[in-house]
């Protein structure tokens, strides 16, 4: 399976991608990593390099893609336009209170990928 | 994220507990301030809660889960009430601090207790020892569907903050 995963820097994301490159090793997944650009407070650069950093460590060998535009559709634009069949983000952040929140980026793409969502928690 | 706002001017005082109400359904509920003391009681009062009560993964769902969730809520630097009837704790209303001298609140009533006015008195309950505590700017998330809580919370003198997040923000300001 062609899985994309997408992430923005946030640490629900970084998890997600530890998750997933252990799901791909065992079922032979084909992973790839689009590194989002939110104008949030992480830095594309950082969060580039934060996940080559985390494949660094699990010893596994994925593209590692940067967008930039509109994080939501362009994860989603991706993700018809190379046919991959399944897309993955973060499963949210927690508020004070435990509570989880969906992110714009989780909220948009939803509602919008023609093919399926993963929200690893 | 966008900003959130909060009301210019400071609601009036809220009632400060104890208290003891008489809710609609003619039962004594005794309002009380809480905290470590009573984990195991809200242990007790999470693994009965209704499912269908759950909001953005809260309660978590297993006892474990339960535990290390409510060490967060009850420790120093929150604020809690519970709600109790023959003893046992039925309703149970947290402030916790975040990260920018704001606190986030969420209440939970079991749901044979649900509408006799409980979740009023809790938060009510709630606000007045935040004023009390020197609080000044207290927030909450909620379903967008859920008119009747959103409703209650209006009456409190939330309004609503942050329009564009996934659940409907609202805020409050205390003092």
């Amino acid at each position: 399976m062609k899985v994309l995963l997408g992430t923005g820097g946030s640490p629900d994301g970084l998890d997600a991608l530890s998750e997933t490159v252990e799901r791909a090793r065992e079922a032979g997944d084909d992973l790839t990593v689009a590194v989002l650009d939110t104008s949030s407070e992480y830095d594309p650069d950082e969060v580039d390099r934060r996940v080559r950093e985390r494949l660094a460590d699990l010893d596994y060998d994925a593209d590692v893609h940067r967008i930039s535009g509109h994080p939501g559709s362009q994860l989603v634009e991706l993700a018809a336009g190379e046919d991959f069949d399944r897309i993955v983000l973060g499963g949210g952040q927690r508020s004070p209170l435990g509570k989880i929140e969906l992110g714009e980026v989780a909220e948009f793409v939803l509602l919008n990928a023609d093919r399926s969502v993963t929200l690893v928690r | 994220m966008s900003e959130r706002t909060y009301p210019d001017e400071p609601v009036d005082p809220f009632p400060e507990p104890s208290l003891t109400v008489t809710d609609s359904e003619g039962r004594p509920i005794r309002i009380e301030p809480s905290g470590a003391d009573d984990a195991e009681a809200l242990v007790e009062m999470y693994r009965t809660f209704d499912p269908a009560d759950r909001a953005q993964g809260i309660p978590p769902i297993d006892e474990d889960a339960i535990r290390d969730w409510l060490g967060t809520l009850l420790s120093e630097e929150s604020i809690n009430v519970v709600a109790r009837h023959d003893g046992s704790v039925v309703g149970h209303a947290i402030l916790v601090p975040d990260r920018d001298e704001a606190y986030e609140l969420a209440v939970f009533v079991l749901s044979e207790y649900q509408g006799a006015g409980i979740g009023t008195h809790l938060l009510e309950g709630l606000l007045g020892r935040g004023q009390h505590e020197g609080v000044e700017k207290v927030w909450l998330t909620v379903e967008r569907w859920n008119d009747p809580a959103i409703a209650l919370y209006r009456k409190l003198g939330f309004e609503a903050s942050n329009s564009e997040s996934f659940e409907l923000e609202m805020a409050i300001r205390l003092g």
